[in-house]
């Protein structure tokens, strides 16, 4: 073994002055993944990481493409982020929901004609302390997500108040090393202050109510290894309008990440009654590279 | 260098007779083999063992070594460093803290790196190294996690926060 030792401490002596990686010194899976609206963290709830593997004197960045089939309706998202210094993320997406089923609701009750909803979301999130392997206490971040409606008809004419509105968020997330059956643990909370009808695909404010509230999001999630994370999420949502009941959401998610530039999430999702519609489950499936 | 000539002989030395007690115990092994293999089943495998024992540490860190040497993240910080005397502090220290029977003689984690200014893409750039090096011996997801486990606690001195 000496003389591998001395073979290795002549190619320390000849070790190289440093250079930015290719791509972020994050471990991998620790910028989860890009959710529907743009953030990171799983599919549905945003955690308190940010995007990419971007550690503190990198940039980093992410593209997604995530597809949702419930029962009745289909939604598409493309998103992109930028993550700076693993400090600030910012993000882009762009929502698109197919009505499919709700078409012929539109049509017989409120005579519109229209087959789609669109939105755009505009995110921010800034890490506030920690991180989330190596504190304590985990990793905390706040974010704001800017959505605006693309065309405000179908929201409009079922009591939506507004075509734009901001969400406040605030997130905690932490890994738990070697925490079930010496598997690490991943737990998010996040509060979300909102007034977004159904993540604001049906605009922001109702009849019903028309103010911010507070709503609960969690996840947890077990890394089998480093490459694979199964794990549950919920999120609370408001119930602005009387034109129909809004439920909360939840899913169950598998995410493969078999290195750092890809990452692969696939989730049967419950999104409960929506706009009328009855108990819309289905399968959600993400794609995203990082870079 | 003359210095290290010592230690080597001395190592092979007792390298070939732990070689030869080996092959004397195997040999032994082969007539008595159920009770021996009862008892490894019986007993549930400590963190140190799943390291592979103090041996099985020290390949680790060779090869954790060899892949720092590779970074350009973070090799410049490890210029100069006195690789066989690293290589036995790292594991003894790896092997103190898995439970083994090891007494760690470095200096303290502050101490040790208080003068290098390492920021976190150099920690996360290490950790990585030090899980490939598990992974390429071999060891078990849960095993990493619980080694890991007990590192997290000196990030803060390591980056003398
Ligand atoms: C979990 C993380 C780490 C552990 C457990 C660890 C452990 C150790 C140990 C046991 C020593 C020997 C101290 C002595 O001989 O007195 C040492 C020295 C050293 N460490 Fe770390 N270390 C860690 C992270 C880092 C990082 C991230 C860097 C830089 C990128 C680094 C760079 C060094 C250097 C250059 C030395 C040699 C110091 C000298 O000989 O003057 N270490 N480390």
């Amino acid at each position: 073994m000496t003389h591998r030792l001395l073979i290795l401490a002549t190619l320390f002596a000849l070790a190289c002055p440093p250079a930015s990686a290719a791509i972020g010194s994050r471990i991998w899976a620790t910028g989860g993944v890009s959710t529907i609206e743009g953030s990171a963290g799983g599919g549905l709830v945003p955690w308190a990481l940010l995007g990419s593997y971007a550690s503190d004197e990198e940039w980093g960045g992410t593209l997604a493409l995530s597809q949702a089939e419930t029962d009745d309706y289909s939604l598409s998202v493309t998103g992109a982020g930028v993550n700076w210094n693993n400090r600030i993320e910012l993000t882009v997406a762009r929502q698109t929901l197919d009505l499919d089923e709700l078409v012929f609701s539109l049509k017989d009750g409120f005579g519109l004609e229209q087959d789609e909803l669109n939105q755009d979301i505009i995110g921010a999130k800034v890490r506030l302390a920690g991180d989330v392997l190596y504190s304590p206490w985990g990793q905390w971040s706040a974010g704001v997500q800017y959505k605006r409606q693309r065309d405000f008809t179908v929201p409009d004419a079922i009591g939506a108040r507004d075509d734009s509105g901001t969400d406040l968020l605030l997130s905690a997330s932490k890994l738990i090393f070697a925490a079930v059956f010496d598997r690490n643990l991943l737990v998010n909370a996040t509060a979300r202050a909102t007034k977004a009808n159904q993540g604001g695909l049906l605009g922001f404010g109702g009849d019903r109510n028309n103010g911010y509230e507070v709503m609960a999001e969690a996840s947890v999630g077990v890394f089998v290894n480093r490459q694979w994370l199964v794990g549950a999420e919920y999120r609370q949502k408001p119930d602005n309008l009387s034109f129909a009941n809004e439920d909360d959401w939840w899913d169950l998610f598998v995410a493969w990440v078999p290195d750092r530039r890809l990452a692969v999430t696939a989730a049967l999702v419950n999104l409960g009654d929506v706009a009328t519609l009855d108990d819309q489950q289905g399968l959600y499936l993400s794609l995203q590279g990082s870079f | 260098m003359c210095h290290h000539t010592t230690p080597r002989f001395t190592g092979l030395a007792r390298r070939v007779l732990m070689l030869l007690a080996g092959f004397a115990l195997a040999g032994c092994q082969a007539l008595t083999t159920a009770p021996d293999s009862e008892t490894n089943s019986n007993t549930e495998p400590t963190l140190y063992q799943q390291l592979g024992e103090r041996a099985g540490l020290a390949q680790i860190v060779e090869d954790l070594l060899y892949l720092i040497v590779d970074d350009e993240r973070i090799n410049h910080q490890f210029k100069g460093v006195n690789v066989a005397e690293f290589h036995r502090h790292l594991t003894d220290q790896l092997c103190q803290l898995s439970g083994g029977p090891c007494t760690y003689s470095g200096r303290s984690m502050r101490k040790a790196h208080a003068d290098m200014a390492i920021t976190e893409t150099q920690f996360n750039a290490l950790a990585e190294n030090l899980i490939l090096a598990m992974e390429q011996n071999g060891i078990g997801t849960g095993a990493q996690n619980r080694l890991l486990k007990r590192l997290i606690p000196m990030h803060p001195d390591i980056r003398n926060l």
